[in-house]
């Protein structure tokens, strides 16, 4: 089976323009919703408490929320899982124990119905919460830096570098707006999904500028457009299929790894998918751009180290 | 001909022959099972394995099998309910010299426990449990340093017959805390002679005189290297500490480790109830040794609130007043050993002190026989106290007289102490054994994972482990055919090896790990496909399949490498600031890009070889 049987010949670089504008909106309507609602942080980031339980059948979340309020917590927030019998209950910081915690809890969901469980209870500070939100910004900077010092040292001309960078920043605001939209819960497993998406995101990256090293090396003389173009599509199959197959474990994850992995897996899934098309559509188009020519690429018959090695 | 050296063949095959040894034992799965151990760390042995077992027997408990494991015994049981039943029959019979607790046993084989070959141990989110975060009050740490200077200052000074107006401590304005003691004197007085004095105390402080308002003073700061010492001292004394009282617990494999500059976290699988311990784990209780000041009347100051200058107020059990000396002649901190003995009087802490405690006691009591010495037992614990209708926790410390005697003769460094109730005195021993807390703690983040939740997040774990390789193993033979069937089991192979590599680093498996080894997966089909693809591209070029599969190979080898480093570099920053179960997920995405790279380069290249290279020529390849 192939996706291609033939060799493709797409025309990636003539409407580069078009994804140009598709990417600069999405960024913007990613960094308006930060900026203007925000992310909804989880307890790792804010400190509170969040309770989870299982009860035997399916359960109505008004029903848990009004029993909460009548127990005299204001604004619980509950949310119901894949088989809606298991809900997770946030609430305000407290200076309780999980222990104080889970008897009141388990008195007040035994009124919906005797027979819930209490599963986990979480009780985090809220200065704890702070400075994991700033060793997580710290990580996302340095791991963006890193990466681009990398990058820089390895393709040797600016215009790569900057197209690597500009596709590596892509991904993850995609991934945060999306967030901030769905306000689905951000917690430390969303950032640990996202470093991971900037390590991997770049894989596609680096095989195109791989493969359009090794172009320039066979034909100096032909259009910097030609060999893009060409490059993306010799790698076009391998691309496609490394993310079928990335995304149908991801996939499995987000079905059936169950709540704690659900806002990890969902990140993951909308960095791979913007991943692909920032290395097609970003990278390559910027560096073209950016006056990309053969002579760049190859500076004075160098060879770089890699080259050389078996 | 392909060609692939005979070594690098011998390498995969032991590389993997060792990986599949190691990662074995995670096979088996584990048993409910009771961990018994002697109160007083002497070794289990057959008798007393023999012992338990007929105890069992009588209350008509099934063992499934039990075993002696670093003098340790350990029994497996085939129901949670047997396992709960036989740890209150021991609990209730053998308390006094055993202590148990729930743990897992593993169903491999003797022979593998007894090579050390042991399983991935589960995190707390995959076997439940109670996880607790400290943070470690620092600052206090260094205020108590500067207290215990004050001191040995003030008894320096006095030794030396130099008069003094006071020793206080002072905020040098170099940091945030206060981190320098003042010598206040009296006008005229000579500076360098106190300078001399002090530096007698302790050589490695440095002193430096000014004139003060008042009189000359004598300024001792401590220097930022000073300072961090003793932070990263309390810190380490507290981990032990808490470790030490953790084990006292009797929880099966705890984990207490350093997290950050100032915290510490506290791992025990398998307990619920925090209320309990959380008590135990931050509790304070030490004693205190000081003279009674018999000048002034006790029931005068009680009356006026307020203590004749050079003593405090303190209460006997009884509840009346006594006054004593504001000098410590010992602290807490110089007492070295702890045990609970009986007396001729009742129950007793019998105390051995360090040097200095020995020899400040010795002084006191030679220069001081025929006057009375009283011991304060002090306690400092959390409680839930009302404020304005707010249950607010709040540090109490009582601080009681257990007992005033006369002193008849000079103390060496080991005497009793008598005074407390049989359990006090037991505690305090216990307390005291594990070491006095350095600084003071306060839990900043409690997780309470109950074990049925654990059990639920193994299963979804493991069940998107095995649906996603399935999924992925049956695309890739689809798509590549007998290639994808090597990719399979190169894919498999990196599963192994991964298990391997974190058996053996002992590193906690949690559910984000396993996403992780899921995440793997998937990351390392993508060298295989590198490679494929490529030669697919050769043999459309026109390329002699073996000619392909090699230039395949060596072609492919920059993107592979390019492409790990990204991903190597993001997990190691995620591995750098991560903690718990991130961290876990960091460790296993950076290994699995390490194993990835070996299985895909060598492991897929020698299968690919065995089956394509020993022929002269080969037709056609079967790369769908």
């Amino acid at each position: 089976m192939e996706f291609f049987h033939r060799a493709t010949s797409f025309p990636f670089m003539s409407t580069r323009k078009v994804w140009y504008g598709l990417s600069i909106v999405l960024i913007l309507i990613s960094l308006v919703s930060l900026s203007v609602r925000g992310l909804n942080f989880g307890v790792d980031f804010t400190g509170g408490v969040t309770v989870q339980a299982a009860f035997p059948s399916a359960v109505n979340r008004d029903t848990v929320t009004s029993a909460l309020v009548q127990a005299g917590y204001a604004d619980p927030q509950v949310t119901i899982f894949g088989t809606s019998r298991e809900i997770a209950i946030r609430l305000p910081p407290t200076k309780d124990n999980t222990e104080a915690v889970r008897t009141r809890l388990d008195q007040i969901l035994r009124g919906v119905d005797a027979g819930v469980e209490v599963q986990q209870v979480v009780v985090v500070g809220p200065q704890v919460g702070g400075e994991l939100l700033s060793s997580a910004w710290k990580a996302l900077g340095a791991t963006l830096v890193l990466i681009a010092g990398y990058i820089s040292w390895r393709f040797h001309t600016w215009r790569l570098s900057l197209g690597a960078i500009l596709a590596v920043l892509h991904d993850p605001i995609l991934v945060l707006g999306t967030f901030s939209l769905s306000r689905t819960t951000f917690d430390l497993t969303v950032v640990a999904a996202i470093l991971a998406v900037i390590g991997y995101s770049l894989n596609d990256t680096v095989v195109v500028f791989d493969r359009i090293r090794e172009r320039f090396h066979g034909n100096r003389r032909l259009q910097p457009v030609v060999v893009l173009d060409q490059s993306i599509n010799q790698t076009l199959s391998r691309t496609i299929m490394t993310k079928v197959v990335t995304l149908i474990v991801v996939v499995a994850l987000y079905v059936l790894g169950g709540p704690v992995l659900r806002g990890f897996s969902e990140a993951l899934i909308i960095g791979i998918l913007a991943g692909t098309y920032s290395s097609i559509y970003i990278s390559s188009a910027v560096a073209l751009d950016c006056g990309l020519k053969a002579e760049h690429l190859l500076p004075s018959a160098v060879k770089s180290p890699v080259d050389s090695m078996p | 001909m392909l060609e692939f050296p005979r070594w690098k063949y011998v390498l995969v095959a032991l590389v993997m022959f060792v990986a599949a040894v190691l990662a074995l034992p995670n096979v088996f799965g584990e048993d409910p099972a009771l961990q018994i151990e002697r109160k007083d760390r002497a070794p289990m042995d057959d008798q007393a394995r023999q012992s338990i077992e007929d105890l069992l027997h009588k209350q008509q408990i099934v063992i499934r099998r039990d075993y002696i494991d670093n003098g340790r015994l350990i029994v497996a049981f085939n129901d949670v309910a047997s396992q709960i039943k036989a740890r209150d029959t021991v609990d209730a019979t053998l308390a006094d010299i055993d202590r148990s607790a729930l743990s897992n046993a593993t169903r491999a084989p003797a022979w593998m426990r007894k090579l050390g070959l042991k399983a991935m141990p589960l995190g707390l989110d995959l076997r439940g449990g109670l996880y607790l975060l400290y943070q470690v009050d620092v600052n206090g740490a260094v205020s108590q340093l500067l207290d215990s200077y004050q001191q040995s200052f003030r008894r320096g000074l006095a030794e030396a017959k130099i008069p003094f107006t006071d020793v206080a401590a002072f905020n040098s304005g170099a940091g945030q805390v206060t981190d320098g003691l003042r010598v206040t004197l009296p006008p005229g007085s000579d500076t360098s002679a106190v300078t001399s004095a002090l530096r007698k105390v302790d050589n490695s402080l440095t002193f430096r005189s000014a004139a003060g308002a008042e009189g000359p003073e004598v300024d001792m700061v401590l220097t930022p290297a000073q300072i961090k010492a003793r932070e990263d001292y309390a810190l380490e004394q507290n981990r032990t500490t808490l470790m030490n009282r953790v084990n006292e617990l009797g929880v099966s494999e705890p984990i207490v480790q350093r997290q950050g500059l100032d915290r510490i976290n506290v791992q025990l699988p398998g307990v619920q109830n925090s209320a309990e311990v959380k008590d135990l784990l931050g509790k304070v209780a030490t004693l205190e040794f000081r003279l009674v000041d018999t000048q002034d009347s006790p029931l005068q100051a009680q009356q006026s609130g307020h203590a004749p200058l050079g003593a405090k107020l303190y209460k006997r059990k009884d509840g009346s007043p006594i006054l004593l000396k504001r000098e410590v002649v010992v602290t807490g901190d110089e007492l070295t050993q702890a045990t609970s003995t009986t007396s001729q009087e009742g129950p007793a802490v019998s105390i051995k002190l360090d040097a200095r405690g020995a020899e400040s006691m010795q002084r006191t009591t030679r220069l001081n026989v025929g006057k009375p010495l009283a011991v304060v037992f002090i306690e400092k614990s959390r409680h839930q106290v009302d404020l304005n209708g707010q249950k607010v926790e709040r540090n109490v410390t009582t601080e009681t007289v257990i007992n005033v005697a006369t002193i008849r003769g000079v103390f060496g460094p080991q005497f009793e102490v008598t005074g407390l109730a049989i359990g006090e005195a037991r505690d305090l021993s216990l307390l005291l054994r594990s070491g006095s807390l350095a600084a003071p703690v306060d839990v900043v983040e409690e997780r309470a994972i109950g074990p049925s939740l654990g059990q639920e997040n193994i299963d979804k774990g493991v069940r998107a482990l095995e649906i996603g390789m399935l999924a992925v193993f049956v695309f890739m033979f689809i798509y590549y055919h007998a290639f994808g069937l090597v990719a399979d089991a190169v894919l498999l192979a990196n599963v192994v090896l991964l298990t391997a590599l974190l058996s053996m680093l002992r590193a906690s498996l949690s559910l984000p790990g396993i996403a992780g080894i899921i995440l793997t997966v998937g990351i390392a089909v993508d060298a295989n496909v590198l490679i494929y693809e490529r030669i697919r591209e050769e043999l459309r070029n026109g390329v002699s399949p073996q000619a392909a599969i090699r230039a395949g190979f060596d072609k492919a080898f920059s993107a592979i490498a390019d492409s790990n480093v990204t991903a190597l570099i993001a997990g190691l920053a995620l591995w750098v600031i991560g903690t718990g179960a991130i961290r876990g997920f960091a460790i296993v995405l950076t290994l699995g890009i390490a194993t990835s790279m070996f299985t895909s380069l060598m492991g897929s290249r020698a299968l690919i070889t065995l089956m394509y290279g020993g022929r002269a020529k080969v037709a056609r390849l079967s790369i769908g």
